[in-house]
């Protein structure tokens, strides 16, 4: 549906011809091809400007974004090498769980062979900031299209890190507010992995997160040069190697890490700040360790 | 002015910026609940994901049997206008529906290979019966959707439970048609090769294989296609739907073209609802431009559902024989649902 896309590369393992032909009936301008199977993944690749990876399986309740790192590391590692080798300067967008590991594990692989570009890897946390905007504007009763709220951290539990201080259009809290805020926002997924009862974790409203992700993207790429996201990228704002953080993008990817962000915090923040930062240290280094670990495919 | 695919639906419309950037003053835009039967579903669930980015919805009801309290956690998170509250099990249908004013209707069993719409006619007309039912009871002047197949019956169907129950208007019973028109002009643009944006095409009679007539006589831009294209992208429009079951193999029809084709139609009528002038679009309704009581054609839609019903207009040799073939299997479709509506 989005204007800005001219051709939609599908891929997966399984059924994608079915959702092509679906998709491809909409009397949108993009072309919609399918590519089935890991013989195709290399052509599904070429010529891409943007590669979205929602791949893996979803948590099940009781399991944390952690659980899945099993299997969707190994998923990650082989698209992201794939990328490598056929669309290297596109920009990557991992949604892929849990984004906290499965993006260092995307730079280890793109290190390792030689292709990395840390302006062009995102992690994407748009789902927070969405979800941080509607409960900010459900509680405050505010006009929800106008509610921004910066989160930053990492992408699961307490390193998700909203900076309700920080909120557009101004606006303040009561102490008791700002911790059951901060706790919906970081438990937002697990409400969802609750609610469906084993039949999944969110998926339309990442869809539409991700959508939204992808089309922020593409205005850069356009040229726009008033595009700002959160997203976990490689960051020099703290002492971890990655940090999710508002940034400016341009057709370059991250054109600026916008650390205005992490001045003034208030106390509540700088402690979520310090306690989230050990967690989010451990799982970028599972990921990073499991790559290292094993050879990249030639 | 940033371009947005949430634009997209915004048939027609004066253009807006993305609307996840700008404000809307709440005054301008009135109070619309908007409920879904079968939102957990194939086409339910991404019917409902557009339908709660679509800003002209303030109350969004989300019904099926099961899965719907996970259904509505998951897009109650989406920073968009409206309110979502889930319903599951027939005990609560009545509060889903209660103040709709639009009900859109994708419930129901989906088409595996080789099974005609007519052959989900058993299932699907118990579940569009009891439906409608609560309608009738509790949100009587709402505007239907009809997606549920066959639509060449459910809707005649319909009729006749909102008839028992003495609140049947017809200016506000709809069977969805947009996907065919979707298809058309898709199909349209990419043949004619025309910007598929520009395209307009109408699509007539009714909503299974061949009783699907597109007029590409009256289609713009006019491209002037040889016979033999007009022949094959009539036939691709009518099996466009059977199209995608055999490409599913098995999984299932179209559900996401469908899901955008129910939103961009529930779209028109929020906007005829809202005093929006010349929302045009085709749809199944009751009709007197043929001699069937049902037909589709293009309709105006205004504060109380159909405000006009278009008549056919000039149709090519080609279209008029389509018109008669098709004549006598949509009235058998339609005599089917009335029959079955009454026998219980």
């Amino acid at each position: 549906m989005s204007p800005l896309v001219s051709t939609l590369h599908l891929y997966d393992i399984a059924n994608v011809k079915g959702v092509a032909a679906d998709l491809s009936h909409c009397n949108t301008p993009s072309q919609v091809v399918d590519f089935t199977g890991t013989s195709e993944l290399a052509s599904s690749l070429k010529g891409v400007d943007v590669v979205v990876i929602p791949a893996g399986v979803p948590r099940k309740p009781g399991m944390t974004r952690d659980d899945l790192f099993n299997i969707n590391a190994n998923i990650v590692k082989s698209l992201v090498e794939a990328v490598a080798d056929n669309c290297p300067e596109a920009f990557i967008h991992m949604i892929s769980n849990p984004v906290n590991s499965t993006v260092p594990i995307a730079a280890e692989v793109l290190k390792q062979k030689g292709v990395y570009d840390p302006k062009k890897l995102f992690g994407v946390t748009t789902l927070d900031v969405v979800r941080a905007n509607t409960f900010v504007a459900q509680k405050k009763n505010l006009k929800l299209i106008d509610v921004d709220v910066p989160v930053v951290g990492g992408h699961a539990g307490i390193t998700i890190l909203p900076l309700l201080s920080k909120t557009r259009p101004s606006v303040s809290f009561t102490d008791e507010e700002i911790q059951e805020l901060t706790v919906r926002i970081q438990n937002a997924g697990t409400e969802v992995v609750e609610a469906k009862a084993g039949a999944g974790s969110a998926t339309l409203s990442m869809a539409y997160a991700a959508a939204r992700f992808v089309e922020s993207s593409l205005r850069a790429l356009d040229g726009d040069g008033d595009v700002y996201e959160c997203s976990y990228v490689q960051s020099d704002l703290t002492d971890l190697p990655f940090f999710a953080s508002r940034v400016k993008l341009s057709n370059k990817g991250v054109e600026a890490l916008i650390s205005s962000d992490l001045q003034g915090l208030t106390e509540y923040e700088q402690k979520a700040l310090d306690a989230l930062k050990p967690e989010l240290k451990a799982s970028i280094e599972k990921g990073v360790t499991f790559v290292q670990k094993q050879a990249v495919a030639a | 002015m940033r371009s947005s695919m949430f634009q997209l639906l915004r048939s027609g419309s004066a253009s807006r910026a993305s609307l996840l950037r700008r404000g809307y003053s709440s005054g301008a835009v009135p109070e619309r609940k908007v409920a879904v039967l079968g939102a957990a579903g194939g086409i339910g669930q991404p019917l409902s994901l557009l339908m709660k980015l679509n800003p002209l919805v303030s109350k969004l009801a989300l019904y099926d049997i099961a899965g719907t309290p996970g259904v509505a956690a998951d897009v109650s998170h989406i920073n968009t206008r409206s309110e979502i509250a889930g319903y599951a099990g027939e005990d609560q249908l009545g509060q889903a529906l209660e103040g709709s004013d639009v009900v859109i209707i994708p419930a129901g069993v989906p088409r595996k290979p080789g099974m005609t719409r007519d052959d989900l006619f058993n299932i699907n007309a118990g579940i569009v019966k009891s439906l409608c039912t609560a309608i009738a009871k509790y949100c009587p002047n709402a505007l239907v959707n009809m997606i549920s197949n066959p639509v060449n019956s459910t809707v005649p169907i319909a009729a006749e439970v909102f008839k028992k129950a003495g609140t049947y208007d017809e200016k506000k019973l709809f069977g969805v048609t947009t996907l065919d028109v979707v298809r058309a002009k898709t199909f349209y643009a990419g043949k004619a090769k025309v910007p598929v944006e520009e395209v307009n095409v109408p699509v007539v009679g009714g909503h299974a294989g061949i009783t699907i007539l597109p007029l590409f006589s009256q289609a713009t831009p006019k491209a002037n296609l040889p016979d033999e294209d007009i022949k094959a992208l009539t036939k691709r429009t009518q099996d466009g739907g059977t199209e995608v079951v055999e490409a599913k193999a098995g999984k299932g029809s179209a559900t996401l073209s469908m899901a955008y084709a129910g939103a961009l139609f529930a779209d028109a009528c929020l906007k005829g609802l809202n005093g929006v002038p010349d929302v045009v679009e085709c749809s199944f309704v009751q009709s007197s431009i043929t001699e069937l009581p049902f037909f589709a054609s293009k309709v105006k839609l205004g504060k109380n559902g159909v405000d006009e019903v278009f008549g056919l207009g000039p149709l090519s040799d080609y279209e008029k024989q389509g018109l008669e073939s098709l004549i006598p299997e949509l009235k058998a479709s339609i005599e089917k649902g009335i029959k079955f509506a009454n026998q219980s």
